[in-house]
């Protein structure tokens, strides 16, 4: 406990504040005097704010997709699956997510290349690769975090009676009424809790990204060239500031769907 | 097998067939990364033209893919070890406070899993460079691995004191035991394969960590994700970065298997974080 809470609040604190330090242009040291100059940066510079946008953009259509492929399958493992096949299916979804973050981003740079099999399967139909940039990023982040939210829907899914299906059936529900109106409203919290995981990394990645996301830059990005290359510290740590602030919105947000226990 | 029939036929018709669709969609690039492992043509091009075993000679030699190997293995264990012990303790102290402060503490627990790798690593860096002033090494990457590796071992060891309760251990300290024997005899034996998981779980989340420990290595101490990156973009060395990639694939059933023969339910303790 005292681990996480000095070294983890600890460190957080301190980057809080270094965001609030400056840097000398000249030595490139840090200056520990108090400015909010890196934050009228990151809010006045087009740039900043075009890439602040565009990554939650990104986030949240990574999340949407998610939520669009990870239900069926969810509600196909609990409900209609038999005992056997469910455990199959729950290990067919564990199984890349022991697979290297890295190795599945590379994967997507081989699929989307330009002589790669999309291209491959596409060029027939005179279609072509989508090539790297912001939609080989979505669906390489969307399919990196997909077993995030298959897990916790699943698991939400598998709590929901069966009996309340008959109930709606035999009240009249169709299939889609009762999917609509019973399922979905019981599994959402399970939905928002995996969307955490979908939404939060995919704010934070910029591995992805420089694998396949050629010159569409996101945040992460920022703050790992401010931090790194530029070697401007202070200001990568206040970049780092609107994650957090935009996760700890999200938590609250999540806590009161009571997404939180279901983590 | 009437209950599940629950749902009307043609949905689950269309269920079956979506859930046949994204599983395509989940293993097709994974293959894609084996099949490549093999292809002559060093740039790939699909549908390969012929078939070689050289790219996987070359790697077993490649000196650079094997010190990464062995790097990433050292920092795994060590910050496996330190994540058994102190999750282990941060979930017993947590047992005697049962309600003064427990949001605190899982807000605590979640915040390293919801805030992004990036914010975590920055913090990480920015806390030893700038406020500690201690050189970056492999022991940085330990400590910041330590920290999340801890919330899964604290996660699946709270899971099972809240299944058991403590009443065996309550027993153990009626029959005279002292408080080391109890956790000898009582504790240890019924927390092991929530132990094991925890430790498996760790193990892996290490090997496969990339952006903390982008932040957090020195220069010169290259973990295999961080070799993996680095030699993504050079022509040369994509064949053997495609066979690491490869090795890796087929080395992510053994966990699976592993937990498999422990637990005999994967769901248990082994979703709880990234």
């Amino acid at each position: 406990m005292l681990w996480l809470g000095v070294a983890y609040l600890g460190a957080l604190a301190a980057l809080l504040i270094t965001s609030l330090w400056t840097q000398d242009d000249f030595t490139g040291t840090i200056q520990r005097a108090w400015t909010l100059e890196n934050f009228r940066t990151l809010f006045t510079v087009e740039v900043y704010r075009t890439i602040t946008v565009r990554t939650i953009a990104i986030a949240a259509l990574v999340t949407v997709v998610d939520v669009v492929l990870a239900f069926p399958i969810a509600l196909y493992m609990a409900k209609v699956a038999s005992p056997r096949l469910q455990r199959l299916l729950v290990i067919a979804v564990l199984m890349p997510l022991w697979a290297s973050y890295l190795v599945k981003a590379y994967a997507w740079r081989g699929m989307l290349s330009a002589d790669g099999p999309i291209a491959w399967i596409a060029s027939p139909f005179g279609l072509g690769t989508p090539g790297y940039g912001l939609v080989a990023t979505t669906i390489t982040l969307a399919y990196l975090w997909l077993p995030y939210m298959i897990l916790p829907v699943y698991a939400g899914l598998e709590r929901v009676p069966d009996s309340l299906f008959e109930a709606s059936a035999d009240l009249g529900g169709g299939a889609w009424t009762t999917i609509r109106r019973v399922v979905v409203p019981m599994a959402f919290p399970a939905i928002v809790a995996g969307s955490i995981f979908t939404f939060s990394l995919s704010m934070g990645d910029y591995i992805a990204v420089k694998i396949v996301g050629g010159t569409g830059q996101l945040l992460g990005n920022v703050v790992y060239d401010n931090s790194s290359t530029a070697n401007n510290l202070p200001f990568a740590a206040a970049v780092a500031t609107v994650p957090i602030v935009v996760m700890l919105g999200y938590l609250a947000a999540a806590r009161r769907t009571g997404a939180l226990e279901n983590l | 097998m009437s209950q599940r029939m629950i749902l009307s036929a043609g949905l689950r018709r269309s269920l079956a067939a979506t859930t046949l669709v994204v599983l395509v969609v989940i293993y097709v690039p994974l293959a894609l990364v084996l099949v490549n492992s093999f292809n002559a043509d060093n740039t790939f091009g699909w549908p390969p033209e012929s078939l070689t075993l050289r790219w996987w000679k070359l790697a077993w030699h490649s000196q650079g893919a094997r010190d990464a190997l062995w790097t990433s293995i050292q920092v795994a264990l060590a910050a496996t070890a330190i994540a058994l012990v102190l999750g282990t303790l941060a979930a017993m102290g947590l047992r005697r406070t049962r309600f003064f402060g427990r949001n605190v503490v899982s807000l605590l627990i979640i915040l390293p899993i919801a805030l992004p790798g990036i914010v975590t690593g920055l913090a990480f860096q920015n806390g030893f460079r700038t406020i500690l002033g201690i050189q970056l090494s492999l022991w940085t990457i330990v400590i910041a691995h330590a920290t999340f590796c801890i919330v899964t071992v604290f996660n699946n060891v709270q899971a099972r004191f809240q299944r058991l309760g403590g009443s065996l251990e309550q027993a153990s300290m009626d029959l005279g035991a002292g408080r080391w024997t109890t956790f000898r005899l009582v504790t240890f034996p019924m927390l092991r394969s929530a132990l094991l998981a925890g430790a498996l779980l760790s193990f892996g989340l290490s090997f496969d960590e990339i952006v903390v420990t982008t932040f957090t290595a020195s220069s010169h101490d290259q973990t295999l994700p961080i070799w993996i990156f680095q030699n993504l973009f050079r022509p040369n060395q994509a064949p053997v970065v495609n066979v690491v990639a490869a090795v890796l694939v087929v080395a992510s059933a053994v966990p699976i298997y592993l937990a498999q023969r422990l637990s005999g339910s994967t769901a248990e303790g082994l979703t709880g974080a990234r």
